[in-house]
């Protein structure tokens, strides 16, 4: 438990640094992608994408909900909400499977924000999109289909 | 120099919600331009917004997330006057940030 603990605190210790020095110029660019997960965002399948991330197999769950239209008619802006009812929710990711890198946003919540974010993502073409959250150090996901009628890359 | 973002922070019963619209291209490395060539990535790759200088939510970006990229939250805590900023890293190094007072 302690444990757990620990590392929540190490990643917003981090997290909260990285902003402080990027906020006051002390780091270039190049170091402050560093801190981006590429590996994660590079991934072209789920799988590489959640083992980058961590995730191993994520359990599907109820309490992970995932809203976001059945058809999308422009892929170029899918509006796509992921809210939690798990407890301890400490990050939240948003992938798209059939797009070209399936990551498309991870976000991560300190303590005291609500286990919930909305945003809007570019879809190539109908796929399955996946919410996936860690709560307490384990993951969670949901998945929902969502249909394109016109795509979002370059068409 | 980006635009500025818009951002609408309201505070109700304890619990700030945040809504966010920033104003960039994010291209994605995939798209031809009329020529043929290539349009290099340029996209955020990192949102960090915080509450009186306490970070609220981290996010990391990659290309599927929408041009001119839209993000709501919420958070408990938060009062009327209270200072809320966001700011962002692009995949070219250039950085913006804007702050507002929660309504």
């Amino acid at each position: 438990m302690n444990h757990q603990r620990r590392e929540v605190l190490k990643a917003g210790g981090g997290l909260g640094l990285f902003g402080l020095l990027a906020a006051a110029g002390l780091i270039t660019p190049g170091e402050a992608r560093a801190e981006w997960n590429k590996a994660a965002f590079d991934a072209k399948n789920i799988e590489d994408t959640l083992k980058a991330l961590g995730a191993g197999a994520p359990a599907s769950a109820a309490e992970v909900q995932l809203t976001a239209p059945d058809i999308a008619e422009n892929g170029a802006v899918v509006p796509v909400g992921v809210i939690s009812t798990l407890a301890g929710v400490e990050a939240i990711a948003i992938l798209v499977e059939k797009n070209p890198n399936p990551l498309a946003a991870s976000f991560t919540l300190p303590a005291g924000t609500e286990p919930g974010v909305q945003t809007r993502v570019k879809m190539g073409q109908t796929s399955d999109v996946y919410a996936l959250v860690r709560a307490g150090g384990k993951f969670f996901m949901a998945k929902k289909e969502i249909k394109v009628t016109l795509g979002g890359c370059g068409g | 120099m980006a635009d500025p973002m818009k951002i609408r922070a309201s505070a109700k019963d304890g619990i700030t919600e945040v809504k966010v619209l920033m104003s960039h291209e994010m291209e994605t490395g995939q798209r031809k331009d009329s020529s043929g060539n290539l349009v290099p990535a340029h996209f955020i790759t990192e949102v960090s917004a915080e509450h009186n200088g306490r970070q609220v939510l981290a996010a990391q970006f990659g290309t599927a997330v929408s041009k001119n990229p839209y993000l709501a939250f919420k958070f408990k805590g938060g009062a009327k006057g209270d200072k809320l900023s966001v700011s962002w890293v692009d995949s070219k190094g250039d950085k913006r940030t804007d702050e507002v007072q929660i309504a």
